[in-house]
C-alpha cells in the first residue's frame, strides 16, 4: 500500500505537533544559519543594488585627467588645455580645479600652520554640471561672482570651518583664505564620484589669478563624453591635454572606483556566506539529534504501527518527512527573519531592498535537502526495529 | 468450520538458547472466542507475537487465512498485519496528542483506505464499542476503559479475520475489565474471532475455549462443553 503526499505531510507533522517546544528549539539552529545566509546575501545585494542606482544617476560617463606626479612636483596642465578638450567631438562638458596651495581658515585669528587641512582649489563656474554636484545650499560661483572674492565650500569643508548652511537674505560667513576675507555664497552636497571636492574650498578663476597668484594652470580636468565614445575620448585625451609631453597626463574613471567598492562587498559577503553555511550545517546536526532522541522515545509507537500494518518503509517515510517538515520550518522562519533583518538594515541606510530569489530559494531547498540527509540515519533505525521489541519498550 | 489462523509444530527459539515456545500446533477456527491462559514466562506473549506475524518461528508452520506466513517478505507481512489481523495491548498504545477519531483511523492508513472515508469507519467503530460521545477527545481526556475501547475500535475497524488481545484487562480495574470483556463478547456474538491472551484465570473461566500454555507448551485446550480438544502437547508443569 502507498501512502498518498498528504497523509505523508500528516504524518511528518504529527511528531511534531505533539513535541512543539522541542520542534521548535531544533528548528531555531536552521532557522538561524538561514536567516544569516539571506543577510549576508541581502545585505551587500542591496548596498550594490543602491550603488547602481546611484552610478545610473551619476553617469559612468565622467573622466578626470590630471598630472603624473614626478617626484614631489605635479607637471602642470598647459592652461588652453581646457579650450583643446573642449574642441573634441563628443565631450558634452569640461570643467576644471587648480589647487592653489593656500590655506583657508575659519578666519585671520587663527593660526595659518594650525589650519584644517583643505585644500583650496580655483575652479571654473561649470563645474557642477562636469562632476555631477549639487549644492546643499546657497549658491555656486558665476561669472559675475567669479572675480570677486567669494568662496563655494564643499560639505565636509563647511563643517570644518564652521558654516553650517548660507541662508538667503542672512549676512553671509565669511572666512580667510591665504590673508584675505572671502564670504560664503554656497555649500555643496556630497559629491560621490568625486570625495576630494568634500575638503575643499573653491573660489573663482579670474579671482585666484588677481589676488592668490595662481599661474592659469589647471590641476584636475573634469571631462563628460558621450559613454558610446567614452574610450575613445580617453585615448586622445592625453595627447590633447599636453602634445608635448603625454605621458605626463593620467586619464582615470571615477565611477570605476564605486564599482570596485561594490566588488569587495560582493568579495567579503562570500566569505561570510561560507560561515552561514557551517551555520545551517550545525543546524542540521541538531536536528539529526533530536530525530535520534525522538525515535529511541517513541518505539512503542512504531511497534504499533507496524502492527497496524505499516511496512519498513512506511516508518522510515515517516520519519524522514517529520525531519524534513522540522528542518523545512526551520528554513521558512529563517528566511523570513533573514528577510526581515535586510528590509530593516537597508531601510535604516535608505538602500532600496534587494534579496537574491536564488538566496531564499536555495535557503529553504537547502534546508529541505538538510533535513532530508539529516533524517535518514535516526529513519532508518526507526525503521529497523523489530516490531516485537518496539511494543516492548518501556 | 473454517480455519482462520493455524499453528503447526511451531518452535521458537532465542539466541542463547532460550526455547520460548515448543512444538505448538494451534488452530483457530472462524468465529472463535478463545482465551490463552498461562503464568507470565511461559510463551503466551510469544505465541501471540507468532499467531499476529510479529514474530516468526524458529521452526514449524504458521497459516493465516490459508496462506503459510513464514515464507512471506517483511512487506508481504506489514500488509497482511494491516488486512486481517487486529491488535489490541494491555498499555493500549494510544497516542498522545490524537484525537479518537484519529487513533481509529490509523488502524485504517496502512491498508490504503482514502482519508475522509478512514474517518467515516473509525466513527463508526467508536459508536460501535459505545463512545460515539468521545470521538474528538484526547487520550488524557479518556478513563482506563475508555482507552481500551478505543483500542478495540482500532483493532476491530479494518474487519480482520482475528483479533489479537494481550492482556486486554490487565491495566484496569476489575468492574471495568468486565466492561471490556462484555465487549469482546458482543463483536464475538456480532461474528469476529477474537484470541485473548491473560494471565488472569477469571477472566479466562469467561471464554468459551481456554487454550493452557506452560512452559513454552500447550498444556490444555478445553472448551465450553468441557470438551477435550487434541492439544500439541500434554505434559502437565
Amino acid at each position: 500500500m502507498r501512502l498518498t503526499p498528504v497523509d505523508v505531510v500528516l504524518l511528518g507533522l504529527h511528531g511534531l505537533r505533539t513535541r512543539k517546544a522541542r520542534a521548535a528549539l531544533s528548528a531555531l539552529g536552521i532557522a538561524i544559519g538561514i536567516a544569516t545566509m539571506v543577510v549576508v546575501t541581502g545585505v551587500p545585494a542591496s548596498s550594490a543594488r543602491d550603488l547602481d542606482a546611484r552610478l545610473a544617476t551619476l553617469g559612468t560617463n565622467l573622466l578626470r585627467v590630471h598630472p603624473v606626479t614626478v617626484g614631489d612636483q605635479p607637471q602642470p596642465l598647459p592652461a588652453e588645455s581646457i579650450g583643446m578638450v573642449r574642441r573634441i567631438g563628443p565631450v558634452e562638458h569640461v570643467s576644471a580645479v587648480a589647487n592653489l596651495h593656500t590655506v583657508a581658515r575659519r578666519s585671520d585669528r587663527v593660526d595659518e600652520h594650525d589650519a584644517s587641512g583643505l585644500t583650496v582649489l580655483a575652479g571654473r563656474t561649470d563645474l557642477l554640471a562636469a562632476v555631477g554636484a549639487r549644492l546643499s545650499s546657497g549658491r555656486f560661483l558665476s561669472d559675475a561672482t567669479a572675480r570677486f572674492p567669494v568662496a563655494v565650500l564643499g560639505w565636509e569643508a563647511a563643517s570644518r570651518l564652521g558654516v553650517a548652511t548660507v541662508r538667503p537674505g542672512e549676512p553671509l560667513p565669511q572666512i580667510t583664505i591665504g590673508n584675505r576675507r572671502f564670504v560664503v555664497a554656497g555649500v555643496l552636497a556630497p559629491v560621490p564620484l568625486v570625495p576630494d571636492l568634500d575638503t575643499s574650498v573653491v573660489v573663482g578663476w579670474d579671482v585666484a589669478e588677481r589676488s592668490l597668484g595662481f599661474d592659469g594652470h589647471p590641476t584636475v580636468l573634469y571631462v563628460r563624453a558621450a559613454e558610446a565614445n567614452l574610450e575613445d575620448v580617453r585615448a586622445v585625451l592625453p595627447a590633447t591635454v599636453n602634445p608635448r609631453l603625454p605621458g605626463m597626463v593620467d586619464v582615470s574613471r571615477p565611477s570605476d572606483a564605486l564599482a570596485a567598492k561594490r566588488a569587495t562587498a560582493t568579495t567579503f559577503g562570500s566569505l561570510v556566506l561560507g560561515l552561514a553555511g557551517v551555520a545551517v550545517l550545525v543546524g542540521a546536526v541538531g536536528v539529526a539529534n533530536t530525530m535520534v532522541v525522538s525515535v529511541l522515545e517513541r518505539r512503542r509507537e512504531v511497534g504499533l504501527r507496524r502492527a497496524l500494518g505499516a511496512r519498513r518503509g512506511h516508518i522510515r517515510l515517516q520519519f524522514l518527512a517529520e525531519s524534513t517538515a522540522l528542518s523545512l520550518l526551520g528554513g521558512i522562519a529563517g528566511t523570513a527573519l533573514g528577510a526581515g533583518a535586510v528590509v530593516a538594515y537597508a531601510m535604516w541606510h535608505s538602500w532600496p531592498v534587494a534579496i537574491p530569489s536564488w538566496v531564499a530559494a536555495a535557503g529553504l531547498g537547502g534546508a529541505t535537502l538538510v533535513g532530508m540527509i539529516a533524517g535518514v540515519y535516526p529513519a532508518v533505525r526507526a525503521a529497523r526495529l523489530p516490531p516485537t521489541e518496539a511494543l516492548a519498550s518501556p | 468450520m473454517s480455519e482462520v489462523l493455524a499453528l503447526e509444530r511451531v518452535t521458537r527459539q532465542y539466541p542463547g538458547g532460550v526455547t520460548a515456545l515448543d512444538d505448538v500446533s494451534l488452530v483457530v477456527t472462524r468465529g472463535e472466542l478463545l482465551g490463552i491462559v498461562g503464568p507470565s514466562g511461559s510463551g503466551k506473549s510469544t505465541l501471540l507475537n507468532i499467531m499476529g506475524t510479529l514474530d516468526l518461528p524458529s521452526r514449524g508452520i504458521v497459516r493465516i487465512g490459508g496462506e503459510d506466513v513464514t515464507r512471506l517478505s517483511d512487506r508481504r507481512l506489514s500488509d497482511l498485519r494491516g488486512a486481517r489481523l487486529g491488535f489490541v495491548f494491555q498499555q493500549f498504545h494510544l497516542t498522545e496528542g490524537s484525537t479518537a477519531v484519529e487513533n481509529v483511523a490509523t488502524g485504517l492508513l496502512y491498508a490504503g483506505v482514502a482519508r475522509r472515508r478512514r474517518r467515516r469507519l473509525a466513527e463508526q467503530a467508536l459508536e460501535r464499542v459505545g463512545l460515539g460521545h468521545r470521538l474528538r477527545h484526547l487520550p488524557h481526556q479518556l478513563s482506563g476503559g475508555e482507552k481500551q475501547r478505543v483500542a478495540i475500535a482500532r483493532a476491530v475497524v479494518n474487519e480482520p479475520d482475528v483479533i489479537l488481545a494481550d492482556e486486554p484487562t490487565g491495566a484496569l480495574d476489575t468492574a471495568t475489565g468486565d466492561s471490556v470483556l462484555d465487549l469482546l463478547t458482543e463483536l464475538h456474538a456480532d461474528g469476529a474471532t477474537i484470541a485473548v491472551i491473560t494471565h488472569d484465570t477469571d477472566v479466562a473461566a469467561r471464554l468459551p475455549r481456554r487454550v493452557t500454555v506452560r512452559d513454552g507448551r500447550i498444556v490444555s485446550d478445553r472448551s465450553a462443553e468441557n470438551e477435550e480438544r487434541s492439544a500439541g502437547g500434554t505434559r502437565c508443569g
